[in-house]
Formats: C-alpha cells, sequence, structure tokens
C-alpha cells in the first residue's frame, strides 16, 4: 500500500510562518545539521581508530593541527546545533504548561551555549598552543 | 484549555511495533548524545586543554569500568541516532512508507547499531594496540 499524502496549508499560512512563526527553517536546519554531522562525524571517528593512542601527547599534538582543529570546530557548531534543535522539539512534545516549556527551553538554551562555549574555547586554546603541562 | 485537547505523543496509548520503538530509541539515544556524549565531548577537550595532570585524570576516569560502560553506551547509541537519522532522511524524500518496507527498515537499523558499534570497538582496540 503507498501513501497518500496531501498538504492543506496554504502559501499564506506558510509565508505568515505558521504557529511557529519560523516556517520550515527549525526543520530544514536540522537536517543540514544531520548532514554535516554525518560527514563530520565519519572523519572523526576514523580518526579515532587511525590515532595511536589516547594519550595528552598524541590527543593535543593531533588537535592542534590546522586540518584537524578546523573540521573538530565545524563539528562542535554542527552537533551542537543539531542537539539544541533536536531537544527543543522534544520539550515541546513533553512539556505541557507554557511556563515550564519556556523555562525548559531557557535551560536548554543555556546548557547548549555554555557547553559548546567550552568545547570551543578548549579547541581554540590548544590549536593556539595555550598553556600545557 | 491546555489540557482539553490530546497533546502529543501518546506514549501510553501506543501498541508496542518495531515502527514506534524505533522512533522512540531515537528520541532518547538523541537525548543520551546530548546529555552524555557532547558533554563529555566538550569535558575532553577542556582536560586537554587544561594539561597533562587533568588529562589524565579524566583519562583514568574514561578507562574505568563504568567509563568504558559509558562510552560504549554513547557509540551505540550514537550508531542507532546515525542509522535511525538516515531513514528518516529517506523518509523525507518520499522511500519506505509501505508497512513491510518500514519494518524491514527499522529491523535493518536495530541490527545495523550493534554491528557498527562492534565493528568500531574491534577498530579501535585492534588499532590502538589494546588487543
Amino acid at each position: 500500500m503507498t501513501s497518500k499524502f496531501t498538504s492543506a496549508s496554504t502559501i499564506k499560512g506558510v509565508r505568515g510562518l505558521g504557529a511557529a512563526r519560523s516556517g520550515v527553517h527549525h526543520w530544514w536546519m536540522q537536517r543540514v545539521t544531520a548532514a554535516g554531522n554525518l560527514l563530520l562525524m565519519a572523519w572523526f571517528i576514523i580518526s579515532l581508530i587511525l590515532l595511536p593512542d589516547l594519550s595528552f601527547e598524541s590527543v593535543t599534538a593531533w588537535v592542534a593541527r590546522p586540518l584537524v582543529a578546523i573540521p573538530l570546530l565545524l563539528l562542535i557548531l554542527s552537533s551542537f546545533w543539531h542537539a539544541r534543535l533536536g531537544v527543543q522539539v522534544v520539550l515541546e512534545d513533553y512539556v505541557h504548561t507554557e511556563g515550564m516549556k519556556l523555562l525548559a527551553t531557557l535551560a536548554l538554551n543555556f546548557f547548549i551555549l555554555g557547553t559548546a562555549a567550552v568545547a570551543i574555547f578548549s579547541l581554540l586554546s590548544i590549536a593556539f598552543g595555550g598553556p600545557r603541562a | 484549555m491546555a489540557h482539553t485537547r490530546p497533546l502529543s505523543p501518546h506514549l501510553t496509548i501506543w501498541k508496542w511495533r518495531i515502527t514506534m520503538a524505533i522512533s522512540i530509541m531515537h528520541r532518547a539515544t538523541g537525548m543520551a548524545l546530548v546529555f552524555a556524549g557532547l558533554l563529555l565531548f566538550a569535558l575532553w577537550l577542556l582536560a586537554a586543554a587544561a594539561g597533562k595532570e587533568a588529562y589524565e585524570m579524566f583519562a583514568g576516569l574514561a578507562a574505568s569500568p563504568i567509563g568504558w560502560l559509558i562510552w560504549v553506551g554513547i557509540s551505540w547509541s550514537f550508531f542507532q541516532h546515525l542509522l535511525s537519522g538516515i531513514r528518516h532522511l529517506l523518509m523525507d524524500s518520499g522511500w519506505g512508507y509501505e508497512l513491510g518496507v518500514a519494518r524491514a527498515s527499522a529491523i535493518w537499523v536495530f541490527v545495523g547499531a550493534v554491528l557498527l558499534t562492534a565493528a568500531f570497538w574491534a577498530a579501535f582496540c585492534f588499532g590502538s594496540g589494546l588487543v
């Protein structure tokens, strides 16, 4: 059996950006970052396998290489962005009171931006030859 | 008004089917990847940036039995989410809505995730000279 899909949305409804007021941007960026994650995680996983070990010396020397630091930075941006969009949808589905939904979304944004800032700062610090013990 | 109309998703009234299980698993693994995977990824980079002593403390905890359990859990979550995400992208393009195909692709995602997790750890341990 094949499914038949019809859309009842009017172009006015789409251009008016609907109830979320942002049209398909959220949905589309979820797919764009998914594609980014697919490529960058494939690179990251193969790199983890190819690294001789995960000692401090191996990891910092590897991260400091420009052709490693740049894709790692892109991986952080793509994965944290994807994470924010994904968890937001889960919150919208499961948190049913408006106040709690607002608070939970705020907490999510703080968590994502905070953790991403830690990751980006640490990466750049290693790449630009910050303190090493 | 807030609770007089049905709100999604009705986890409690769904009949268990592999197609709904894979959907729930996509969300569950996604949450695990954010709150365990990305958090530990950031802490790993922070430890490396903080210096050898901090990094070795992180590495010591990471190599503990609980650490291994967490890494295996995160890696399986990743491959499960990856394959089910690819299934989502294919379905976005209109593929795979027929009942038989939707069931078969869901089964293949579950099987494939376990196989990829095993393959990753085999390659990782072999490549790192742990085996």
